[in-house]
């Protein structure tokens, strides 16, 4: 049922995914304009940034040893000039990447939000919230790195290293090849620690994705915890996940700083063997002291780069895990869409028909067999049955919030599947026994109903659900902000408000999931006086276990098993003597125990 | 700076490692210091002076301060990361401590999606800057100082040239630190607005859908997300005038070196091989004032984030545990409410409310929508303390109780359900750890959920999502009963746990809770006639007032308000008369 618990780790990530990086880049095709400026811009500042031992080179053999003081000045120019381009460069360069960067970020983001928007509860019903939010906020964030720097970096250091190279092998060749003669030891290195140090690293990632998720069930959960005083053991849970992520930590550092004394070590090799052959060379007078001198400069230079060379490809494996999560999440496919030829399903006169249905949920037993019903405009359906006969599942199918396995659903002879969601929803009211609320003022909360509404709409609508009055009577009225799960308001109270939202709404078929359960039964006589002026005129499907309701409605269907096993007014049913009979003659026991 | 301050306290804990850290850095530099001097020495003497012998051993020392300086970076970053690693396992457990010694109070006002990214995103804040910054700013800072005095000793007026931009360079750094501060404090907050908004909105998923208002969500959150993406981009342009100038305002030594030393030596004034050098020590010198634009980076996010922290760390409304709490051995569950008062924020929520509970006895609450029953129940939990008078539990204070103990012994089962992702039976054993297969068995029985439970694919070990998605309103909280129960607690509380059941359900339950209500004093709060007119004393409750109080019988001869519920909810029953009389 549900696809992954908090304290079970994820499946660990597979190594780097061509497709997935090449499918991320795609993100930044629009920018491919401004990617090139940045990268000839990055190629400039590399030249420049390299020219100082050739300056310092050219100093040393052709003006100092000679004491041309002009000539000096004028490579001093030089250099100064070089550095200034380069700091032009550098300067547009985080301009244009760091905006480029943050739009492909608000896209992804963006991508996301809106696909979720389109999934069905059954994504929804198997997965912690906290999972879905780490990544659209944490791994989309993760990414910002190497969208804003890593990208070009690499490309700048890959760009630095074939220049060095080349104004190496401008200066001496031979030189050149001694430098470049340790690099292989370099990629043994990488070589080998590289795919250690990636499981290592992902191994820290799923430690800190189970303690966010551990986290935000907590948070949410604390009144629990409290009332039933778990703290200790909630704390040691969570120490336990905390030093989980110590430990795997402190595991991938250690093998991930092999490559500093690695690189050092290397680098140095190189230098020994540049002295080498260079002093070697000195007397047959192929290499001068500036020569010298410049190509040790290099040789630290073109190390840079490689070293930052070996660490992209960690943190590019990184980001690729993060990649790899967004894009898991974009492609599940949402199981109810609308349909390649969908149509806006005109306005609703409230006929619903029941086809032959049959659903499940897991596959193993029918929720709903051989449903099959229909429904006039204006009719009031009273469902009743035992908790879990499916009850909650038939109103769900109407409005789409499930497909059926079998039969179909038709609103005004339309199947419900191939007119658009949209469409459909939007003439549709539903209201559940547990009502949300969003952050914001009462007044945003009941026009969520209908977005254009004016304030006095607003008002009118909780006149008539019986909500005006408590809501005037605090303190900032219908401006007071109330948050999300609605805290501050009783339970009675947020169902009130959705109850506004929904009228609001004045949809053509009305579902009542349990939605008066939990209001007071002062409160309800209120309630019940504006829903009949609410039901009035149209369709309205009523789960609820008062017998006052019941009795009123048009028609009570009674449901057990996942199927309907009668159907009738409240008189019919009764001459019947089955089941709602017997269901009454009990409820009359417990009224009479009174 | 107080917040840099509190921050390094963290760090303290842990000198040892810290100290160890610090001195094999400025090892490593003196090494690193080293090298330059090598080079020197291999262009005066041995390239300069022919001296072949020297050779070898410049070479050998090069090779020995790489390997030095690389396996003391080695230990260096492990110590490091050992310590920023430490210091957020402790962060973390210290948040996670004090949010949970939190009264409700606080719950109502702090979302969950903040407090999530205070614990994650802010605390990482902190980590890079322990284990980012604070290393490169030590380094940096022992690099600029020990390569000036380097330079000085080498040659006072080529060190006074190069040292000649290092105050522009410090103005800059200033000037950057004050533009940049509020930008990252608005990024942050900017962040926290953008998880609150994604969490909401995957929480309220259906209502969103049930009013097709997705595009109305999208443009909410884009309108989120647009102004995380203007303020990161707002960060970066700060960060792109300032950088680049502060990398090149450095860079001015190199060249005026470069001018000004290579006169000198064409002079005679220095050597080649002084000059070489120097010109590889400037190196050390340019690099910390490159480095400390990105230190002030580091350190900015450290302080924004370390605010937003440790203002969870100082605030909040703990329910504290006197020093000598009372820990009675045995709970006989006696209440008393003796007039109190309760304000919520500033509005008052309960007025004077006195009742007397006697070990064993029932009372029931009703009462509007809003007129104070849950809050009633929170003081007696101490999940609020009272604003004016006392509860007493077996005489004694409920503040002067042990906190666990009072708790542990009070079974409460809230309106609104919450299950945890993990199975129903563990779910029911939250209630009691200790509890064998049987007693969760039986706590299910009780509360009528064992048919439906044994109904599932996998029984008992049928895993729920948050908030019990995948089961009804009524499974959930026949569910949430069976946790109470399991707990055999002295004192049991029943919020309107039976709003979501039908009638025939909620008779069953009623009926197995009389066994259980035996011997526990129990807080019933409900809308039904049928499930408070059994309780010893029933109260009614409007506006925070107790408007009418007394026995079923009692109350319906008085004819007042209660009476009127009665016949309310009785008229279904005189309806039924009428159909027999049909029938």
């Amino acid at each position: 049922m549900i696809k992954n618990r908090l304290i079970d780790d994820e499946k660990l990530e597979k190594p780097f995914n061509r497709e997935q990086f090449v499918r991320l880049l795609r993100y930044m095709k629009p920018f491919t304009k401004q990617i090139i400026v940045t990268l000839i811009l990055m190629i400039v500042a590399a030249v420049s940034g390299l020219l100082g031992p050739y300056f310092l080179q050219i100093a040393i053999d052709d003006y100092i040893e000679v004491a041309d003081f002009n000539g000096l000045t004028m490579i001093t120019l030089l250099f100064l000039g070089s550095n200034l381009i380069n700091m032009v460069c550098m300067k547009q360069r985080v301009y244009i990447m760091s905006s480029v960067g943050q739009r492909v970020l608000y896209r992804i983001r963006q991508d996301l939000f809106e696909h979720i928007q389109g999934l069905s509860f059954t994504f929804y019903d198997t997965r912690p919230a906290g999972k879905i939010l780490v990544r659209i906020i944490n791994d989309v964030n993760s990414l910002g790195d190497l969208l804003t720097n890593g990208i070009i970096n690499v490309l700048t250091d890959f760009f630095t290293l074939i220049i060095a190279i080349f104004i190496m092998a401008y200066i001496n060749l031979r030189l050149t090849l001694v430098t470049l003669s340790t690099v292989p030891l370099l990629m043994i290195l990488v070589g080998v620690l590289k795919r250690r140090i990636r499981r290592r690293w992902q191994e820290v990632r799923k430690k800190n994705s189970n303690m966010n998720a551990y986290l935000h069930e907590n948070l949410a959960g604390m009144r629990v915890t409290q009332a039933f005083v778990r703290e200790p053991e909630t704390r040691q849970l969570y120490n336990e996940l905390s030093g989980d992520i110590f430990t795997t930590w402190m595991g991938a550092i250690k093998l991930n700083n092999l490559f500093w004394p690695g690189i050092e070590l290397i680098g140095a090799l190189g230098v020994i063997l540049v002295y080498i052959y260079g002093i070697g060379s000195l007397d047959s007078n192929t290499v001068s002291v500036g020569v010298l001198v410049a190509f040790i400069g290099y040789v630290w230079r073109i190390w840079q780069p490689i070293n930052n060379l070996a660490n992209f490809y960690n943190s590019l494996l990184m980001a690729m895990a993060s990649t790899e999560r967004i894009f898991e999440l974009l492609d599940i496919g949402p199981d109810i869409k609308d349909e390649d030829d969908a149509y806006p399903i005109p306005e609703i006169k409230g006929e619903v028909r029941f086809d032959n249905l049959e659903f499940y949920y897991d596959s193993d037993k029918p929720v709903l067999k051989d449903v099959d019903f229909a429904v006039k405009p204006g009719e009031t359906i009273a469902l009743v049955g035992p908790t879990g006969a499916g009850k909650s599942t038939i109103v769900n199918l109407i409005s789409r919030f499930y497909d059926p396995i079998d039969g179909k659903v038709l609103i005004d002879g339309h199947d419900i599947k191939g007119v658009t969601l949209n469409s459909l929803r939007k003439q549709m009211g539903v209201m559940l026994q547990d009502s949300f609320i969003f952050s914001g003022t009462i007044m945003d909360n009941i026009r969520y109903g209908k977005l254009d509404a004016t304030d006095e709409e607003v008002m009118d609508a909780a006149r008539v659900v019986n909500a005006h009055g408590f809501i005037t009577e605090m303190e900032k009225g219908y401006h007071t902000e109330v948050k999300e799960r609605g805290s501050r308001l009783s339970q009675g109270q947020k169902q009130l408000i959705s109850f506004a939202r929904a009228l609001l709404a004045d949809p053509r078929i009305l579902i009542l999931d349990e939605a008066t359960s939990s209001i007071d039964t002062q409160t309800e006589v209120l309630v019940q006086e504006g829903l009949a002026r609410l039901l009035k005129g149209r369709t309205s499907f009523v789960i609820a276990h008062r017998l006052s309701t019941i009795r009123n409605a048009d028609r009570i269907m009674i449901v057990d098993e996942g199927t309907i096993l009668e159907s009738g007014n409240h008189d019919e049913l009764i001459k019947q003597k089955g089941i709602y009979y017997n269901l009454y003659k009990a409820q009359y026991k417990f009224l009479n125990a009174v | 700076m107080h917040i840099i301050k509190r921050i390094l306290g963290y760090l303290g804990r842990y000198r040892g490692k810290i100290i160890t850290a610090i001195s094999l850095l400025i090892l490593s530099i003196i090494f690193d210091m080293v090298s330059p001097y090598i080079y020197k020495l291999m262009v005066d003497e041995v390239i300069r002076g022919g001296n072949r012998e020297l050779f070898t051993t410049l070479l050998i020392a090069i090779l020995v301060v790489a390997a030095a300086r690389g396996s003391m970076q080695y230990l260096r970053g492990y110590f490091l990361e050992g310590v920023s690693q430490s210091c957020l396992y402790d962060l973390r457990n210290e948040m996670f401590t004090h949010i949970q010694g939190q009264s409700f109070t606080y719950f109502d006002d702090n979302r969950v999606g903040e407090l999530m990214s205070r614990m994650t995103g802010d605390l990482e804040g902190i980590r890079s800057f322990i284990a980012g910054g604070i290393p490169i700013l030590l380094e940096n800072l022992i690099y600029f100082i020990g390569t000036s005095i380097v330079l000085f000793s080498m040659n006072i007026r080529l060190a006074l040239v190069s040292l000649a931009v290092s105050p522009l360079v410090a103005w800059l750094a200033m000037r950057f630190d004050s533009r940049i501060r509020p930008v990252f404090s608005e990024i942050r907050e900017q962040q926290a607005v953008l998880n609150t908004a994604t969490q909401e909105n995957i929480t309220g998923v259906r209502v969103v859908k049930a009013f097709a208002r997705e595009d109305h969500e999208i443009q909410k959150f884009e309108k989120e997300n647009r102004l995380n993406l203007d303020k990161n981009v707002k960060s970066a342009h700060i960060w792109a005038k300032y950088f680049p100038v502060m990398d090149f305002v450095s860079g001015i030594c190199s060249v005026a070196v470069l001018w000004y030393g290579g006169r000198m030596v064409a002079n005679g004034v220095i050597s080649l091989g002084t000059l070489v050098a120097f010109n590889s020590y400037l190196w050390m010198l340019i690099m910390p004032m490159r480095m400390l634009g990105w230190v002030i980076n580091v350190m900015e996010q450290a302080v924004t984030s370390g605010q937003r922290v440790f203002d969870i760390l100082d605030t909040g409304s703990i329910i504290t545990e006197k020093d000598n709490p009372y820990e009675p051995e045995k709970v006989r569950g006696h209440v008393v409410f003796e007039d109190i008062s309760f304000h919520y924020k500033d509005q008052q929520a309960l007025f004077d409310i006195s009742l007397d509970a006697p070990a064993g006895k029932t009372v029931a609450i009703m009462g509007t929508t809003g007129a104070g029953k849950t809050s009633i129940i929170n003081a007696l939990n101490r999940f609020y303390d009272v604003s004016r008078g006392r509860i007493l539990v077996d005489g004694v204070d409920v503040r002067d109780w042990s906190l666990n103990i009072l708790r542990e012994n009070i079974g409460i089962v809230m309106q609104d359900v919450f299950l945890f992702s993990a199975t129903i039976e563990e779910n029911i054993m939250y209630g009691n750890p200790n509890a064998t297969r049987d007693e969760v068995i039986r706590a299910a029985e009780i509360a009528d959920a064992h048919d439906f439970i044994m109904e599932m694919p996998q029984g008992y070990e049928t895993i729920v999502g948050e908030r019990g998605t995948g089961l009804s309103g009524g499974q959930k909280q026949r569910i949430a009963i069976a946790r109470a129960v399991i707990k055999n607690p002295k004192i049991l509380i029943m919020d309107d746990c039976t709003s979501a059941v039908d009638m025939e359900t909620e008779f069953k339950i009623q009926q197995a809770l009389k066994g259980i209500m035996e011997g526990r004093t129990t807080f019933i709060v409900a809308h039904r006639i049928s499930s408070v007119k059994d309780a010893d004393e029933i109260i009614l409750l409007d506006e925070g007032r107790i408007i009418e109080r007394g026995a079923h019988h009692h109350l319906l001869n008085k004819k007042g308000e209660y009476y009127n519920i009665y016949s309310q909810q009785y008229k279904d029953f005189e309806d039924f008369e009428e159909d027999r009389r049909v029938i």
